[in-house]
């Protein structure tokens, strides 16, 4: 392996860690009622935020869902930033008028993530439509469950009919909301939906994030070079519930700890030691800074002054 | 002075914008071939393919499609074709394109004109008919013109084009073909802008769209009748111009809303309730609303008919209002918009 790929692969870890360490404090601040709203973690999901966000370039464009923080932080967004946008404060991203599922890193390109399920993918498409003049990409996310909606096939034909720059990310985490995959859709993964159309899928092993890595960088080329769109299906697994709140009693334990057993972060690290990219001291110290990190994001948003009340109505128009 | 019909206006509207700003781009389904009432005719041909995109008919994701055009940094202009339509889009327009600037906190501006056209006429029924405008007025984010005449459709389009927040152009069908004359092919209005078409002391009508010319009408029979009507087009929906019909109201001291679209939950409520808190101490007599009946828009073009309201639909209601004896029919056709 070459310096340059040792530094890429622990500036990866870090970014899973620090990805990792934030949903957890973000689940111990909800419980203990610092934060309100309506949390989604990705906790075991992390291998493919940082995967994807890996391929892509400055100048591309990213779209979320509504379990985003990952998204951004595996982008550069501020954790600080992040945080105070959730704990709904002036400093927040959104100056806390977005919330957690409603997060915007626009200087990142980050357009935005949202509340409605498969709603980015049209957002994605529009933006493409301008991206392609300057050689750039539009990567978006979206769920299992987002392949049941409309919209979702409405695009799959536009963008394939209009070859668009787009890398359609599917983050199939086996459920839509409390429902297991088998009992809402009749085709056994997502990316079968890419073949009537005429667009490319890959099926990949969501929690092994070089494998993660490489198809996005496929996708990405292709999309850049003309080739148009790809799906990417990367099966993963949320080792939370839906929302931070949420028992997740729809799941079977054994199931649950069969996916622990793949958790990205254990998978990735085992991966660098055996390579000799790092040692499991050197993990030991990232795990802390990640969290040290976290302890500074936390302290900035607990600082930041809330927004007047006077200003509710702020920034409905230009 | 120059004549000029509706559509023709909405076209040159749209060539101006072009010419003069590269970001503007045309999306919709049939856009490249003219759509059904032929105003973008001619426009692929003359900006191309990126610039005009004939989309499939899917308007929930081109809803979505112009708004990520628009947060890139174009200036969409997107054609759903009939606003009964726009239902399908619905989650896109009011979840994304009206809230991101908002739920951006600023970061994002969407700088986006949906055109539509609405209204009853021809027997079309309750899929190609409806006006919806009083929802998209409910809907934080969002600007909402509706023009009554061909230099209305020409400056507003031009204003909303230029406007950095979403706008919901809404067009009459019964307005399309009618020629206007046009003082000034150049006047840009401001959105949000009232403009008093007759002046009058008895009472102000205020209307919009398609209905502004039946008011003028009424307001031309009762002047035979020694009652003098303002009648005042309101143009822009969101934001109100208040301070136009409030001045008026001041000095006629009487008010009636007129609208085609459904009186329950229309425009005209809205209306009546701010006058209502801001200036109840002027009025003389209660505030009426003037709307379509509860119910969808029917096909029968003697349905239709007794659904849309008309000048003399107007008349009775002002007659009603200053408690004069109804002067031509025995028939009262308030008693129909009651029922």
């Amino acid at each position: 392996m070459t310096p340059d790929t040792n530094i890429l692969y622990r500036d990866m870890l870090q970014r899973m860690l620090l990805i990792r360490a934030f949903e957890e404090r973000v689940i111990e601040l909800a419980h203990r009622r610092e934060l309100a709203g309506l949390l989604h973690v990705g906790i075991g999901q992390e291998g493919v935020a940082v995967g994807v966000a890996t391929a892509l370039g400055d100048g591309d464009y990213l779209y979320g869902t509504h379990r985003s923080h990952g998204h951004f932080l595996a982008r550069g967004t501020d954790p600080g930033r992040l945080m105070a946008e959730l704990a709904g404060k002036e400093s927040g991203l959104c100056r806390g008028r977005g919330g957690s599922m409603h997060i915007v890193d626009a200087a990142r390109k980050l357009m935005t993530a949202t509340g409605i399920v498969g709603g980015t993918i049209p957002l994605a498409l529009g933006t493409a439509l301008v991206a392609r003049e300057s050689g750039h990409v539009v990567a978006v996310y979206f769920g299992d469950g987002a392949s049941n909606t409309g919209s979702f096939h409405e695009c799959l034909n536009m963008a394939s009919l209009w070859k668009l720059p787009v890398v359609l990310v599917c983050e199939n985490n086996g459920y839509a909301e409390f429902t297991p995959m088998s009992a809402h859709t009749v085709v056994s993964h997502v990316s079968v939906h890419g073949k009537p159309y005429g667009i490319p899928a890959d099926i990949i092993d969501g929690n092994d994030t070089l494998a993660v890595l490489n198809a996005a960088r496929a996708a990405v080329a292709r999309a850049r070079e003309g080739g148009g769109p790809t799906i990417v299906e990367c099966q993963t697994y949320r080792l939370r519930g839906h929302y931070v709140g949420d028992p997740a009693s729809y799941r079977k334990a054994d199931e649950v700890a069969e996916w622990r057993d793949k958790d990205p972060i254990r998978r990735f690290t085992g991966l660098l030691q055996q390579r000799g990219t790092i040692t499991a001291h050197e993990i030991d110290a990232l795990t802390a800074a990640a969290r040290a990190r976290v302890d500074d994001a936390v302290a900035f948003a607990r600082e930041s002054p809330q927004p007047t009340p006077q200003s509710v109505a702020d920034h409905v128009y230009a | 002075m120059t004549q000029m019909r509706y559509v023709d206006g909405l076209r040159r509207a749209i060539e101006l914008e072009m010419e003069r700003d590269q970001r503007v781009i045309v999306l919709g389904e049939d856009v490249g071939v003219g759509g059904p009432f032929g105003i973008t005719v001619g426009l692929l041909e003359r900006f191309g393919e990126r610039r005009v995109i004939n989309t499939p008919i899917s308007e929930d994701s081109i809803m979505g499609l112009a708004t990520g055009a628009a947060l890139a940094g174009k200036r969409p202009i997107i054609e759903i074709m009939f606003v009964d339509f726009i239902t399908l889009a619905m989650s896109q327009l009011v979840n994304h394109t009206a809230k991101l600037r908002f739920m951006s906190g600023g970061q994002l501006s969407v700088p986006l004109v949906i055109r539509v056209q609405q209204g009853a006429g021809g027997g079309w029924g309750a899929h190609h008919s409806q006006s919806l405008e009083a929802w998209f007025h409910h809907v934080p984010g969002l600007k909402v013109v509706a023009p009554s005449n061909a230099a209305d459709a020409l400056g507003l389009l031009r204003a909303a084009i230029r406007d950095d927040d979403p706008v919901l152009f809404i067009e009459h069908r019964g307005l399309h073909f009618r020629r206007d004359e046009v003082s000034d092919p150049d006047a840009i209005p401001a959105l949000g802008t009232a403009k008093i078409l007759r002046g009058g002391k008895d009472l102000t009508i205020i209307t919009y769209s398609k209905a502004v010319w039946d008011a003028l009408a009424a307001a031309d029979e009762l002047a035979a009748r020694d009652l003098s009507a303002e009648v005042i087009d309101l143009r822009s929906l969101s934001p109100l111009d208040m301070d136009t019909v409030l001045g008026s109201v001041r000095r006629t001291s009487r008010a009636l809303i007129v609208h085609e679209a459904v009186r329950q939950g229309g425009l005209g409520a809205e209306i009546a309730a701010h006058i209502q808190e801001t200036a109840f101490d002027w009025l003389d007599a209660p505030m009426h609303r003037v709307g379509a009946p509860f119910a969808p828009v029917p096909a029968s073009p003697v349905l239709e008919q007794a659904f849309v309201p008309d000048t003399r639909t107007i008349v009775a209601a002002v007659e009603q209002m200053l408690g004069l004896a109804p002067a031509s029919s025995t028939e009262d056709p308030l008693e129909r918009r009651r029922a």
